[in-house]
């Protein structure tokens, strides 16, 4: 059997480090290794973005990056959305406006939400689903997913201005 | 601009008989669902993220062949490799021939769901499951899985259903005969028509004979599966004391138990199933495929087991709805009148008999009141996936057909669309195909909504752009729930109920036990129990968990309420009988005392205060919905742009209307993907080939505008507080709105499904070349 | 009287004859009064002791799970169906 490789990264803010195999993906380790068990797994091919993480600030697939991939990055995960002991506002809009139902979908939408208006903080309806394009729902057909990122970047810009 | 979702149009759809409706203090709100904080956060627990000490990892071996023998399996190079612990296959199963079991929705075959489960002697489909592994880890069971040797003696395939209907086609079962709708047997010899319906009213020849317009169509459907994001998944363990517990993604913890039960032949008592929270069901969630394999490698292996579906496997090893032909003639007077209807539909069942014909048949003139019709069907065997219920399995492939033959002859006869189905709306009273009479619906509200609606009357200007009208219609179910609750001394209430919830479902049986005890909805702790802790509770489908689960939340509350004004009366020193409730409060002679207030009084008054409900209320709530879609079609490539949707619904009452919009917008965005992408494709020799995300392509946020929802309120005089049905209508009448749409914006009338860009590009390409006059 | 409509593929057992009035408190004594009066429609209707499993059976309106020991009314109208679920 290979020698696992070990790795160093920041998870969360938090310097972590794991030992995995080669071909382990990061989601793999997230959820078996790490037990951050929020991040799901649905087709673990790129496909659905159910495994959506934030690395060095880019969304990615999980399911499509290999774990020794992440050594010294910093990752992001449905984990380190809230804010200490308060919902991020994206997660609470979610929940406001019953933007989910099953919920299987929702961490990678909201950690890719999180990544889309870090980068743009008033997007317009067009550019949210062009930007969540990679997340699948099959719940909701995305109407309340869509309102409520536009709810989560108008208290954004409240809460700054 | 703000967007408000807070509030519902106030009036919308409100018919004068329920403007005198009560006023609720908590249905009708919007409060935060209970499992929110969870569920935002990744702390919900779903099947995958179950763990479990010394677990071992399950991979199933599945059959290349769409149809073939199985002449050996050998295991034992599998058995060798470091790392694996159990194999197994359909032998590791008991003998199930003959046996039959009642799963609530209906008596199954045991033998045939056993050999879907493990396949026994054929493989009947490509991703059958042939044989398991347990290892130490996902890949080294992979590795296992690949060392399984099957040898088979390929047979011809058959995919199409009227291919499989042919004297000549490969035969998939050797004891399956064709039974009328009693199970009477009626081929001599064994068929793959294993089901033959006949339903007829009046004289159809007469009908006809009378009518100023007949209009007759054949439409085809593919495959579709329901494609819900979660995988499926199941973890098992048979204990060293011969208790197995499963913990599993299933829509329905007691049918998981039942099947698991059954298959295995151990008694239920032994067996114990924790649903996990579930992402999405649809009703493929119902069958089990895991959970029986993983409990065999758990009892040879000795430790937990757990397996996990691939996407691939979830295509080609779960349940897909059926693929259909179907045939509609509608007669019509020139006024609009239908006087006549036929129809002949051809359902695939998949590998195995009991697929969705009954209710294709039941629902396809369910919508209009109709005086002469004959309706045939058939349930059809054809080298596919065992079929599976789809969110209102079968009435979608029957509305794609005949709402495109109203919509036709509207056109021929220069009748509005919505005023046609009016005219032949079906109401109370109405007669349906092999139904009883319709008891109060709101279809006709339903319509009339759609038509004063803003949408119906936008303009729509703009080359190859046009708007659909289409109707829906679903049954929704009754069938059994358990509710117990415990009061708390602060006031609020524990409530133990059966369903697990894939849509929001436990907050609003938690409102609906609100309302009845006067309290706020955040003062009902809702938990979804295992079949340990709470009674025995159908599946959460059908439509039924907030009508049937809600009635027995209800009934906890009345049974709770009878025994608080007990303790109010030992309190007050007066008897039982003179202690009312109302207004959230315990009152007699002038007194009164809180729910709450009451609550924390409970200890000296005679102890704790547990209530309980099991109800069966005999369904259907009759879900009607109505569709206006306008599109854009693109001439060279065929594709079709949604550019508004609205969808109309009567749901009796909303108890908490952001989760009844989430599913009228939900099923009609399925129904969108179905109508406009989504097919299995095989190829010639029966192999699913597209078997990803990638190449079975579901709508996207990127493909939709928002969906407008409204809710009609038609109250259910058959529930407390109004309640109908409302997740499974919606997707019934979205392929036929936008065929609809399609032929009002290019000509071109869409026989088939999915209308995907290259078969429109085709279409429209043979009406350039051949224009109709 | 129960009213009991017969479904379109049991109608060769009775001559054609869509509707047909038949006493009885409980589902089994109208099955048995049916049988009665056109020999060999119990035998279509039920299966080892009890209804056949391909059907659901509606009365008054209202789906019923009792099967046989159903309580029938007075003037109660029946009807036989193919068992639905849903998903």
């Amino acid at each position: 059997m290979a020698k696992k490789a070990h790795v160093q990264t920041t998870i969360n803010g938090e310097p972590t480090e794991f030992l995995c195999e080669n071909r382990q993906s990061l989601l793999e380790v997230l959820r078996d290794e790490l037990h951050l068990t929020g991040t799901k797994e649905g087709c673990n091919n790129g496909n659905c973005g159910a495994c959506t993480v934030i690395l060095n600030g880019v969304p990615v697939n999980s399911c499509l990056v290999l774990a020794v991939e992440c050594e010294g990055a910093s990752v992001t995960t449905i984990e380190g959305i809230a804010e200490e002991s308060h919902l991020h506002p994206i997660q609470q809009c979610f929940l406001e406006d019953a933007a989910l139902q099953c919920g299987i979908c929702t961490p990678g939408f909201i950690v890719a939400a999180k990544a889309l208006l870090d980068k743009n903080q008033a997007p317009s309806e067009q550019e949210i689903r062009f930007e969540l394009a990679n997340n699948l729902c099959r719940c909701t057909g995305y109407d309340k997913i869509v309102r409520a990122v536009q709810h989560a970047a108008q208290r954004l810009q409240e809460v700054k201005g | 601009m703000a967007i408000d979702t807070r509030e519902t149009p106030a009036d919308a759809g409100r018919t004068a008989a329920d403007k005198s409706a009560p006023a609720y203090k908590v249905i009708g709100t919007r409060p935060i669902r209970h499992d929110g904080a969870d569920k935002v956060t990744g702390r919900a627990i779903y099947g995958n993220d179950v763990q479990l000490a010394g677990m071992l990892h399950g991979k199933i071996v599945r059959s290349p062949h769409a149809h073939a023998r199985i002449k050996r399996i050998d295991t034992s190079a599998a058995e060798k490799l470091p790392g694996v612990h159990a194999v197994i296959t359909a032998a590791d199963l008991p003998d199930l021939r003959d046996k039959v079991a009642d799963l609530g929705e209906g008596r199954v075959n045991l033998a045939h769901l056993g050999a879907n489960v493990l396949a026994h002697q054929k493989v009947l489909y490509k991703g059958h499951a042939v044989a398991a592994v347990a290892a130490v880890n996902p890949h080294v069971a992979e590795e296992a899985a690949a060392l399984i040797k099957v040898e088979y003696e390929p047979l011809p395939a058959v995919i199409w259903v009227l291919d499989a209907m042919k004297p000549e086609a490969p035969l998939l079962h050797d004891e399956v005969y064709t039974e009328d709708m009693t199970g009477h047997r009626t081929s001599e010899k064994p068929s793959n028509a294993s089901k033959y319906l006949l339903f007829e009213e009046g004289n159809i020849d007469k009908g006809f004979a009378s009518a100023d317009v007949v209009i007759e169509r054949e439409f085809k459907t593919a495959s579709v599966h329901q494609g819900y994001i979660e995988p499926h998944v199941s973890t098992a363990l048979w204990n060293v004391d011969g208790q197995l517990t499963v913990w599993t993604t299933t829509q329905g913890a007691f049918t998981a138990r039942q099947q698991t039960a059954e298959l295995l032949q151990v008694p239920v008592s032994r067996v114990k199933v924790i649903p996990c929270e579930i992402g999405g069901g649809f009703g493929g969630k119902i069958p089990v495929y895991l959970e029986p394999v993983a409990a065999l490698l758990s009892r040879k292996s000795g430790r937990p087991v757990k397996m996990v579906m691939t996407r691939a496997e979830v295509f080609e090893g779960t349940g897909p709805t059926p693929g259909s032909f179907v045939r509609v003639k509608l007669g019509a007077k020139k006024d609009g009148r239908i006087v006549a209807a036929q129809a002949w539909l051809a359902y695939d069942a998949g590998a195995f008999p009991g697929g969705m014909i009954g209710p294709g048949c039941m629902c396809v003139f369910s919508c209009y009141d109709i005086p002469n019709y004959r309706v045939e069907g058939y349930d059809v065997l054809v080298n596919k996936p065992k079929t599976a219920a789809y969110r209102a399995p079968g009435a979608t492939q029957a509305a794609f057909a005949a709402e495109q033959v109203v919509d036709e002859l509207a056109e021929k006869l220069v009748i509005d669309p919505i005023e046609l189905r009016l005219k032949n709306a079906a109401t109370e009273g109405t007669k349906r195909v092999g139904w009883p009479a319709y008891p109060r619906i709101g279809f006709v509200e339903t319509l009339q909504t759609a038509k004063s609606h803003p949408h119906y009357k936008a303009p729509l200007s703009g080359k190859n752009r046009g708007r659909g009208i289409a109707a829906g219609f679903w049954f929704n179910i009754g069938l059994k729930s358990c509710a117990s609750a415990s009061i708390n001394p602060d006031g609020t209430v524990t409530l133990m109920e059966g369903s697990t919830d894939i849509g929001g479902t436990r907050t609003s049986v938690a409102m609906q036990l609100a309302e009845t005890l006067g309290i706020a909805a955040e003062d009902v702790k809702p938990q979804v129990g295992d079949t340990d802790s709470v009674g025995y509770t159908d599946v959460t489908g059908g439509s039924r968990v907030t009508f049937a689960t809600g009635l027995a939340a209800y009934q906890c509350g009345l049974d709770i309420r009878r025994q608080m004004a007990e303790r109010a009366a030992v309190l007050w020193e007066c008897d039982a009988q003179d202690v009312t409730f109302e207004d959230g409060a315990f009152r007699q002679n002038g007194r009164s005392i809180t729910f709450k207030e009451l609550a924390g009084r409970l200890n000296e008054t005679g102890g704790p205060v547990l209530g309980r409900a099991a109800v069966d209320p005999e369904g259907p709530t009759n879900g009607f919905g109505v569709s206006i879609v306008d599109v854009e079609v693109d001439p060279d490539t065929g594709k079709t742009t949604i550019l508004r949707y609205t969808v109309f619904q009567d749901a009796g009452k909303a108890i908490h209307p952001s989760y009844v919009e989430g599913q009228l917008q939900g099923g009609t965005v399925q129904g969108i993907g179905w109508a406009l992408n989504e097919e299995y494709f095989f190829d010639d020799q029966g192999r699913m080939r597209n078997a990803s995300y990638l190449d079975y392509r579901m709508p996207t946020a990127l493909d939709l505008p928002m969906i407008d929802a409204v809710i009609v309120e038609v109250p259910n005089p058959a529930h407390p507080y109004g309640v109908r049905g409302v997740g499974e209508t919606p997707i019934v009448a979205p392929p036929a709105a936008v065929a609809n749409a399609i032929y009002h914006a290019t000509g071109v009338r869409m026989y088939e499904l999915p209308m995907s860009p290259p078969k429109v590009w085709a279409a429209l390409q043979a009406k350039r070349e051949c224009p109709v006059v | 009287m129960a009213i009991v409509h017969i479904p379109t593929q049991l109608r060769t057992l009775t001559g054609g004859v869509e509707r047909l009035e038949v006493s009885g408190t409980t589902l089994r004594q109208v099955i048995a009064a049916l049988d009665a009066a056109h020999p060999g429609l119990g035998a279509r209707l039920c299966q080892n002791e009890g209804l056949s499993p391909a059907l659901a059976v509606s009365i008054d309106g209202s789906f019923t799970n009792r099967g046989l020991l159903a309580k029938v009314g007075p003037s109660s109208e029946i009807h036989f169906l193919p068992a639905i679920g849903g998903g």
